[in-house]
């Protein structure tokens, strides 16, 4: 496996792209990567710092993280708090703060969270606790549906009724629409985030870039698949191109993965979904069909009348959307830190404002100057 | 450490007319998280906020591996530490071995000559005593290779459910010597940054076993005595060593980072010189961590002046738990108080102390 990925990560290919992103660029390009997979490997590979002035990178609400709404997780708190419930997530969900905690306090608390690496493996913990309730939070983008489609799936194959799933899916192109469709719109071209091809297949994103005249890049991970999809979106872009091209050809086919949009399909359908920082987008969520409601944690626990409200000072929604980058909101680094996140971009490694925490922020304090020397004594106090 | 603050939690006239009451904590903060036990900086918080206050004397303030005590005419090394791994056994290691390896390490670590070691066990009922016996039998062995006798020792038994099988304490003593006095804060610029093998090799061993990941790895803990390796060092370079860390939880990451803020200077990686294990590399891809980050037991950590870089190494390398010492880093003055790190393509970043544990990432 890692001899694939060093041909991915080869600096020397990696540089002799950047050259030609450079000599290509006639003026500085603004794209956005869609995946915050891909906002991770720009952010700790340093492609801002090579890219120089040729290209801004805006980072999209591509972290399913991030844009899991306030309401949710206040959702899965209550749920991991209750004492027949044994609430299971990916790991990253569990600092994510809600109105007044997250599930590691509510853990300390005496309410049983377990991460797992599968919605499987939660299925499996239901069938051999079945005097308990085993709840899923069942997160992300296209990319994790088929798996948590098929756990709801077999679970009714096999009868197993100590399970649900707290769903809050949602889907890549509404949401590139609503930032196509915004005013203040910067975007000028996408990388769209490969995974979630590999999924969907990417004819979904012809009529956007067709209607929006866009390029869309379907965009790998690695250092060398990002350069190379940023490389084509500005060669579309300098030859007054908008169409839909593959840089991840080894994983991505046109039509996606039949099988996997299958068990989607028959399990989930098309919602209206809340995006942390941005609101209401039409149909942008998948929500468990009628036939499997019996699985629905929402129907099953009626956690409806649990609502919320996102904090003000947080501008989420702004990094989100690319109108700011976190080291512009003035809360960037005082009232949020990794340690006391006021919203979820700070919180998951693939956050666009934890990313630019981690490894970008020196920089921004004035190239490794005093500055920075500051900033890192009240990160440290 | 406060939770995070939410003006908004739901309201409770809206949970009260679903007939629901919101076990959802509202004192914020208020107690112990796994996080506080992870070597980053809850940890360090909860050792600065209510520790430390408390306990203040000179010898605790240094804040080493281990505090220095003066008795007569000698001065000695005395550290403690906790063993509290799971599963008991793993590939490469036990428990009974982690916990004589840790605590000798630590006493290494000051640049101190290891003399006894004293050990508590906390026991639960129903623990297998053949299981017992391997972890004691693992222990004798240990201290009898490193040459240090367990002189005096204590056992508890709790309740089933009480604790984990088993909690090992261990405590070390060593003679300190006037001619070779590494410390945290002893780094300066123009020194380099070397690591004594391949990182990551205990956390990944342990978690493929503990976490079921369904997939072989193909890795075992490090878990080794660093004395003879720090015995070398100090014969090889003397007082050319600056600061020597065994980087077990938080990883090789929080150990630069806490020489790096105790000596106000800059460190410098070199990312692609940092020795990751093929399937080290390969399980943190795979479930999303930064080996960076991995807990180490076999590691060491030195920095040295630059003109006694080679011979440092060379002196590393004749031990076997050695073997692949190489230079990662360098000491830099800017950013004073940072750990950065040069990618392959030329950009850099900077290498965090983490908030708590890393966590897996969804995609």
């Amino acid at each position: 496996m890692m001899k694939f990925l060093s041909e991915y990560r080869d600096p020397e290919l990696a540089t002799a792209l950047v050259s030609r992103i450079r000599a290509l660029s006639t003026r500085p390009w603004t794209l956005m990567e869609v995946c915050g997979g891909q906002t991770h490997t720009i952010v700790k590979q340093g492609i801002l710092d090579v890219l120089g002035d040729s290209v801004e990178m805006i980072h999209g609400p591509g972290c399913p993280v991030c844009v899991t709404p306030l309401e949710q997780i206040d959702r899965a708190l209550h749920l991991a708090g209750r004492p027949e419930v044994i609430f299971t997530s990916f790991g990253d969900m569990l600092r994510v703060p809600g109105s007044d905690c997250d599930l590691f306090q509510v853990r300390a608390q005496g309410g049983e969270v377990q991460v797992v690496y599968s919605p499987l493996d939660a299925l499996e913990l239901a069938r051999a606790n079945p005097d308990r309730e085993v709840v899923f939070f069942a997160v992300g983008f296209e990319t994790t549906a088929p798996a948590n489609a098929m756990a709801v799936w077999q679970a009714r194959e096999l009868g197993i009724k100590n399970f649900s799933v707290l769903v809050s899916h949602v889907t890549v192109p509404p949401a590139m629409t609503a930032i196509l469709e915004s005013s203040d719109n910067r975007v000028q071209g996408f990388l769209a985030a490969g995974h979630v091809c590999t999924v969907m297949g990417w004819s979904e994103y012809e009529p956007i870039a067709d209607r929006y005249q866009v390029p869309i890049v379907v965009t790998g991970f690695e250092p060398v698949d990002i350069l190379e999809g940023i490389w084509m979106a500005v060669k579309q872009l300098e030859e007054g191109r908008a169409q839909v091209e593959n840089q991840y050809a080894r994983s991505v086919r046109r039509d996606g993965n039949r099988q996997a949009r299958d068990i989607v399909s028959q399990v989930f359908e098309l919602v209206d979904r809340q995006w942390r920082g941005i609101g209401e987008i039409p149909m942008s969520g998948l929500g468990l069909r009628d036939e499997f409601a019996a699985w629905d944690a929402e129907q099953k626990f009626d956690l409806h009348g649990i609502r919320a409200t996102e904090p003000a000072e947080c501008r989420a929604g702004d990094v989100l959307r690319g109108r700011i980058k976190p080291i512009e909101c003035a809360a960037f680094g005082k009232a949020c830190t990794p340690e006391n996140p006021l919203g979820a971009p700070m919180v998951s490694s693939e956050g666009a404002c934890a990313a630019y925490w981690s490894y970008a922020r020196y920089r921004e304090g004035g190239g490794g100057g005093e500055e920075s020397a500051e900033q890192s004594t009240e990160v440290r106090s | 450490m406060s939770g995070p603050k939410g003006p908004n939690r739901p309201d409770a006239e809206s949970l009260a007319s679903v007939g629901l009451s919101c076990p959802v904590p509202t004192g914020e903060g208020d107690r112990i998280l796994l996080g506080h036990g992870s070597g980053g900086k809850l940890s360090a918080a909860l050792i600065r906020d209510r520790f430390l206050p408390r306990f203040s004397n000179p010898a605790l303030a240094v804040l080493g591996d281990g505090a220095e005590v003066v008795l007569g005419t000698e001065r000695m090394a005395i550290s403690t530490d906790t063993f509290v791994v799971s599963p008991l056994e793993f590939p490469g290691g036990d428990i009974g071995l982690l916990a004589v390896h840790g605590t000798l390490n630590d006493v290494a670590m000051m640049g101190a000559e290891p003399v006894c070691l004293s050990t508590g066990f906390v026991l639960e009922e129903g623990l297998s005593l053949t299981l017992l016996d391997r972890v004691l039998e693992s222990m004798a062995d240990a201290a009898r290779q490193a040459g240090v006798p367990i002189v005096t020792g204590d056992t508890k038994v709790v309740e089933r459910g009480k604790a984990d099988g088993m909690f090992i304490n261990t405590t070390g003593v060593g003679r300190l010597r006037d001619d070779f006095r590494p410390a945290p804060d002893q780094a300066s610029p123009g020194d380099v940054v070397l690591v004594s093998g391949p990182i990551g090799r205990h956390g990944i061993a342990v978690m493929a076993v503990r976490e079921g990941l369904g997939f072989d790895v193909d890795v075992e803990s490090d878990t080794a005595h660093l004395g003879p390796l720090v015995e070398s060092l100090r014969a090889a370079c003397g007082q050319h060593v600056r600061a020597l860390r065994d980087p077990t939880r938080g990883g090789v990451a929080s150990a630069l980072n806490e020489i790096a803020a105790a000596s106000g200077v800059a460190i410098s990686l070199d990312g692609g010189a940092i020795p990751v294990p093929v399937p080290v590399a390969a399980a943190c891809e795979v479930l999303g961590l930064d080996p960076l980050y991995v807990a180490n037991e076999g590691v060491l950590v030195a920095v040295v002046a630059a003109e006694a870089a080679d011979s440092a190494i060379q002196s590393l390398r004749a031990h076997p738990a050695g073997a692949e010492s190489i230079q990662i880093g360098e000491v830099k003055d800017r950013p004073a108080g940072m750990v950065t790190l040069r990618t392959g393509l030329g950009g850099s970043r900077v290498v965090d102390m983490l908030p708590g544990d890393q966590l897996p990432r969804i995609c």
